[in-house]
């Protein structure tokens, strides 16, 4: 740690605000990500070279004008990987350079690795390939009607909901088409690859999984994985788009190495990466409920479609976890979950912030405001009507919610964010203001916590204590920005009653944790906290009995506090009881290791608890829109959320309003564009819209909830933040929503699809304005 | 031998000599002098990653510019001093706005925020306004994916005023005075050649001998060339050093931009000639490239999709080209020829755009449609200049952006809207028209449909905005603080 925690008091530092433990060189410039390490000598420089064609056969691919190129040292293909020719984490569908047929724009075909970028990429640009043209299937659309799937459709169900809704004194149904997302970390795919003794290999990679990374590189190089070492200190942004995607450009990296026996390094410039690597699922949601005079739901069937893009990845857990979350924070009662997982010839997609979650909840959400406008009703009394808590606890996998707070959360928020008052005044405003309309919404989130494929529930660590009284930390998780280190080192410090700075973070590496998750599912301080105060709790339980019989008192007494360790009547420093249990040989290193408890599901059946615990927040947007031409803006943002008793409640508030604007983007301005051909037109920060500071109003009340905390034994009992804010943002699409809806007067359902881009916004108020003209 | 560039860093002269005179100054940072600080987010100027500070010296002032050093050519930095995020720790110390942006936990992965202390660094350096607005304008170049910009701005509302003394002023002044050149640049790597002159005269030579030149202003266009097209550039002649064509003379009818006048420099007259300019301007780009890119190079450049030339040809600016000693002035919309053409003579070069003051009886608006309001390209640009005498409409300019291969005047709607009396009916009206002007294409920032709609309703907005108040992104019409 830097001076950043030395000055704060030790008692309490799990729950306290503080830095990010590398903001000093963050802030600096001395922050190493792998393009700033110097670079090893010999360094070869790697150009990825991509197939043009959404779907076609490889007639012939020539790369003897690219080997002769000036500086190219080595060019790499199929016939190269001698091992298997396979980057997937699971389904074995994913080559590293495809041998017979390329599936979508942007494929990665070869690699060059030469002495400099340039010269990579100049000679890359002389490959000759010949194709021949297959069906291409670009849109989800396309693939259903062709029956490209990656999996069998799947179905979820809790009681009749067809008849239910039949039933029902109302019904509704509607259809939202729901666009992906670029993950845009700032910093792009990168690995550098190292060759060592015995054709072992020493990767830096960019990655939110080292251990499937270190896995993945000796399966393509038929090593064995002890042969290969994979490190990485941080990230700059990963956002799930590191979780498999960085995978391929370690591979690639590693295979030059190997091959050449020089250091090699890959790294993708920012179009060629928003190009090459996956993205957030598209999804198509038909959504149809039936409900009473009240508004209470009696039963919803939705039907998900998603792109997956040419592989299936992690698209199999992604629609899983949206299907869990078609009901959000709803009891839905009776409930029917399709959803269909469409193989398309575009990038496989992948992990993203919420990991299909998002999407899922986005149908029950339209519905609701459907509902409430169908019964002239303000939207907030359907949800809240709606409830986990308030109208039942059965969701549609099995798992009964006994901990939701929606309730709680909502009517605290309806309070501070003065609701009720501001849905009149806008009302009122917006009778007066033909051109510009606004909208208010205010949206729970229900988040499930645990990854759904359950073996990765699991998480290791390693602790040393020196003799001075300093302690190294190692674990699993690797950190993207999250704050995962500083907290994880803020439970060590606490085990062990000593100030922050005497722990030392380090690197995440293969060889020294081994077989861990990917930071991913929110999980990373669940597990690897855990994990890591397991260790520690081990050294510590060793100087307790070392203590007690050093002074001859009984291990009850020997207490660690911030002014020193006491034993029976004796007091010494840490640092001193250190040095006396070293002297006595006592091991002062220990691994650390955490399962979450209770967790099953049963696949088959979609039935079971898969999920440890729910996290919960709701946020209350407001936003104005032009209808000549449809530009909003978000003008108020209202947020209380859920981290169960915090660990570092800065830290949180980070991942909450980053989440928040991250959410805010998907749903509004960041739209992906794929031409006729099946490339993706929007691949730069010039033609891809993420939000700027502008776009953050400067009504931003973030608050978390003071009142939180875990009914389940997690780490000091918090909860998971990483995933579950950025949901929160489904407020400002049904703001927007809502702001259309005015336009004719809330008697009409806007198409409104998401991104709700200007275009998309103005298009919605013409096609409100003419459905309504025509009643 | 052709002399070296000289520039400051950290205080000392350095001097580049035999460098690819299209190396960037983020690829010389990080490769060469192996300052890693600054990092690549995107290569083209979107993102802000690789901001850094250029002071220069204007009289006897230095002015504290962010510039993304991504698109900066290396022999731009002559006579220059450069500040990286290096350079701001004094005695192992953070700076003042290092801490402000690590108090407010303005950094989660990391990886933005050199750039972003960068921008926040010259803001400060430059006293700049630390309201909501002034920031959110300094920092619109910056990109961050992690924080959503709360903590960062809250570090810019507490990074507190410039606190560098006279006396450091004063030196870092007369250190870049030593370092200012007598002679031009002139510099030749590996058959490429980078001439900087240094008066309009020596420019007119250097242009009409060397027609096929690349023509490098603020180079926020040409830098993408290199750094995205991957193209090579055999000779450019810069603009920038010739002092004449930094200036803007008022000339009591009419103003006189220079080809080498900065977005950022050209803002407060601009903003006096007609507030509408400023908003406009600040929606160009961040605030790096407005410090680099010059208003006329988003003319010569002949983009469809430029943001000036829709309002400067419904202000009926003309431009003046030259070659040689010969100069012309064509009126700035005959400029455009096709997708890609303009009429520029080989070996000329524009040296200025003249803007007519805009009278009080005109209705002038300027509208910018793009996915994200700030720092965006357009879908649909406008500039719409009516004449309204007595409730009668006398005369129309409108030009669009966005809507054509080129910028270009609707004629059609000018003409159906002239003699039409000042009502809404009439210009919605004539807004139809603009079907007969425009045919434009679908593309990644928007369909045909929506352009076309959306030209018609900016048509009519300018008739409700200047009637009524609906503007609709302004804070007062949305009544929160």
């Amino acid at each position: 740690m830097d001076d950043a925690g030395a000055a704060l008091p030790i008692g309490g530092i799990v729950h306290a605000s503080i830095a990010h433990d590398s903001a000093e060189k963050h802030v600096a410039g001395e922050a190493y990500y792998i393009d700033d390490l110097p670079e090893p000598a010999g360094l070869l420089h790697i150009h990825v070279g991509q197939s043009t064609r959404a779907h076609a056969r490889i007639l012939r691919l020539d790369l003897s004008a690219v080997e002769a190129a000036p500086g190219v040292v080595r060019v790499l293909s199929a016939s190269d990987v001698p091992g298997r020719n396979d980057i997937s984490p699971i389904a074995g569908d994913d080559p590293m350079f495809p041998d017979r047929t390329v599936r979508y724009v942007g494929q990665p075909l070869f690699a060059v690795a030469a002495e400099s970028l340039p010269k990579a990429r100049a000679a890359a640009a002389l490959a000759k390939v010949e194709y021949e043209d297959l069906p291409a299937y670009l849109t989800l659309e396309a693939a259903k009607a062709a029956g490209e799937l990656i999996e069998d459709s799947q179905t979820m169900r809790l009681g009749d909901a067809p008849g239910a809704i039949a039933a029902a004194p109302h019904s509704l149904s509607g259809r939202l088409a729901i666009g992906g997302q670029d993950h845009f970390y700032l910093e792009g795919q990168v690995a550098l690859a190292v060759p060592g003794e015995d054709g072992d290999l020493h990767v830096w990679s960019s990655t939110q999984n080292p251990t499937e990374t270190q896995h993945l590189i000796a399966r393509c190089l038929g090593e064995r994985d002890h042969a290969i070492v994979v490190e990485v200190r941080r990230m700059g942004g990963a956002f799930g788009g590191k979780e498999t995607q960085s995978v391929h450009y370690a591979a690639i990296a590693a295979l030059a190495a190997k091959i050449t026996g020089r250091p090699a390094k890959c790294r993708l410039d920012r179009d060629d990466d928003m190009v090459m690597t996956g993205k957030r699922h598209a999804f198509v949601t038909g959504w149809r409920v039936g409900f009473d005079d009240a508004g209470k739901l009696l039963g919803a069937a939705f039907e998900l479609s998603s792109r997956c893009g040419h592989s299936a990845d992690l698209s199999v857990a992604i629609n899983d976890r949206a299907m869990f979350h078609s009901d959000n924070g709803y009891a839905l009662q009776a409930a029917e979950i399709v959803s269909h997982r469409m193989r398309t010839n575009t990038v496989s997609d992948t992990a993203f912030r919420g990991f299909g979650g998002p999407q899922g909840m986005m149908g029950i959400e339209r519905a609701m405001d459907a509902i409430a406008w169908s019964l002239r009703k303000d939207p907030l009394d359907v949800r809240l009507a709606n409830l986990y808590g308030v109208s039942g606890d059965q969701t549609p996998y099995g798992q009964v919610v006994t901990d939701s707070v929606s309730l709680e959360l909502m009517t605290e928020l309806e309070a501070s964010s003065d609701y009720r008052a501001r849905r009149a005044a806008i009302e009122a405003w917006n009778a007066e203001n033909p051109w510009l309309k606004r909208g208010l919404a205010l949206t729970p989130v229900k988040f499930g916590i645990s990854f759904t494929a359950n073996h990765l529930n699991q998480a290791g660590a390693l602790v040393h204590v020196y003799t001075d009284g300093s302690i190294h930390l190692n674990h699993g998780g690797t950190e993207m920005g999250q704050g995962l280190n500083v907290k994880v080192a803020q439970v060590v410090a606490d085990v062990f009653q000593v100030p922050l700075s005497a722990v030392k973070i380090s690197a995440t590496r293969t060889d020294k944790v081994p077989n861990t998750s990917a930071t991913a599912a929110s999980s990373g301080s669940d597990l690897n906290g855990m994990a890591a105060q397991n260790a520690a709790q081990q050294i510590k339980a060793r100087l307790v009995d070392f203590a007690a019989k050093e002074f001859d008192c009984a291990a009850a007494t020997v207490i660690f506090g911030p002014d020193g360790v006491t034993a029976g009547e004796t007091k010494l420093t840490f640092t001193e009881l250190v040095r006396r249990a070293y002297f006595a040989r006592t091991s002062l290193s220990a691994t650390g290791y955490y399962r979450t408890p209770e967790i099953h599901y049963d696949r088959a059946r979609h039935h079971g608890r898969p999920f440890y615990y729910y996290a919960f927040g709701a946020a209350c947007s407001e936003v104005v829109i032009d209808t000549l031409t449809g530009e909003n803006k978000v003008t108020r943002v209202d947020i209380l959320h859920d981290c169960g008793r915090s660990l570092n409640p800065a830290v949180d508030a980070g991942q909450i309003e980053g989440g928040f604007i991250q959410g805010m983007g998907w749903l509004t301005t960041e739209e992906l564009v794929f031409d006729d051909k099946g490339a993706l037109r929007t691949h730069a920060p010039s033609t891809y819209k993420i939000p700027a500071a502008g776009d953050r109003p400067d009504a931003f009340h973030l608050k978390l909830w003071d009142r939180g905390e875990n009914t389940v034994e997690t780490i000091h009992r918090s909860k998971a933040v990483g995933e579950p804010p950025l949901m929160l943002a489904i407020s400002v699409f049904s703001a927007l929503t809502d702001a259309v809806a005015s336009v004719a007067g809330h008697k009409h359902m806007p198409n409104l699809d998401a991104p709700a881009t200007p275009e998309r916004i103005l298009a919605a108020i013409d096609d409100i304005r003419r459905r309504a003209n025509h009643v | 031998m052709a002399r070296p560039i000289r520039f400051l860093l950290d205080g000392a002269v350095r001097e580049l000599a035999d460098i690819d005179p299209t190396l960037t100054v983020l690829n010389l940072l990080r490769y060469d002098l192996r300052r890693t600080g600054t990092k690549e987010g995107c290569a083209e100027g979107d993102c802000g990653a690789c901001t850094v500070v250029l002071g220069e010296l204007v009289g006897k002032r230095v002015r504290f510019r962010a510039v993304n050093a991504c698109i900066l050519f290396a022999p731009m930095l002559d006579g220059r001093a450069l500040f990286t995020v290096e350079s701001l720790k004094q005695d192992g110390a953070l700076h003042p706005v290092q801490q402000a942006m690590v108090d407010n936990h303005g950094s989660q992965c990391g990886f933005c925020t050199p750039g972003f202390v960068m921008s926040l660094y010259a803001h400060q350096r430059e006293g700049g306004a630390t309201d909501s607005q002034g920031l959110k304008d300094a920092l619109a170049g910056n990109l961050c994916r992690c924080t959503g910009y709360g903590p960062i701005l809250a570090a810019g509302q507490a990074m507190g005023a410039d606190a560098e003394g006279p006396e450091a002023l004063a030196s870092l002044a007369a250190a870049l005075a030593a370092i200012q050149p007598i002679e031009s640049l002139d510099i030749a790597h590996g058959g490429r050649r980078f001439m900087a002159p240094r008066t309009t005269a020596e420019l007119a030579a250097a242009v009409e001998a060397n027609p096929d030149a690349t023509i490098l202003a603020g180079g926020t266009d040409v830098g993408l060339w290199v750094t995205k097209q991957h193209r090579r550039l055999d000779t450019v002649i810069s603009i920038n050093e010739v002092a004449e064509l930094r200036e803007i003379r008022d000339e009591g009818d009419r103003i006189v931009i220079g080809a080498g006048v900065r977005y950022s420099d050209a803002t407060p007259i601009l903003v006096e000639l007609h507030t509408e300019f400023g908003e406009m301007l600040r929606r160009i780009g961040g605030l790096q490239v407005r410090n680099l890119g010059t208003i006329c190079g988003n003319i010569a450049n002949g983009s469809p999709i430029g943001d000036m030339p829709p309002a400067l040809i419904a202000a009926a600016a003309k431009l003046l080209l030259r070659r040689g000693a010969e100069s012309r002035t064509i009126p700035l919309e005959d400029y455009f020829l096709a997708y890609g053409k303009q009429d520029r003579r080989p070996g000329e070069f524009v040296e200025a755009v003249i803007v007519p003051k805009i009278g009080p009886d005109r209705v002038f608006r300027i509208y910018k449609l793009s996915k994200r309001f700030d720092q965006d390209i357009s879908a649909v640009c406008a500039g719409i200049s009516i004449g309204v005498k007595d409730d009668q409409i006398t005369d129309a300019r409108i030009a669009f952006g966005g809507m054509a291969a080129t910028p270009k005047r609707a004629a059609a709607c000018e003409a159906a809207l002239t003699g039409q009396p000042w009502t809404e009916a009439a210009v919605r009206g004539a807004a139809e028209a603009l079907a007969q002007d425009f045919q434009p294409i679908s593309d990644m920032r928007a369909s045909a449909d929506y352009r076309l709609q959306a030209a018609k309703n900016l048509v009519l907005k300018a008739f409700l905005e200047s009637t009524a108040r609906i503007r609709v992104l302004d804070a007062e019409a949305v009544g929160h603080g």
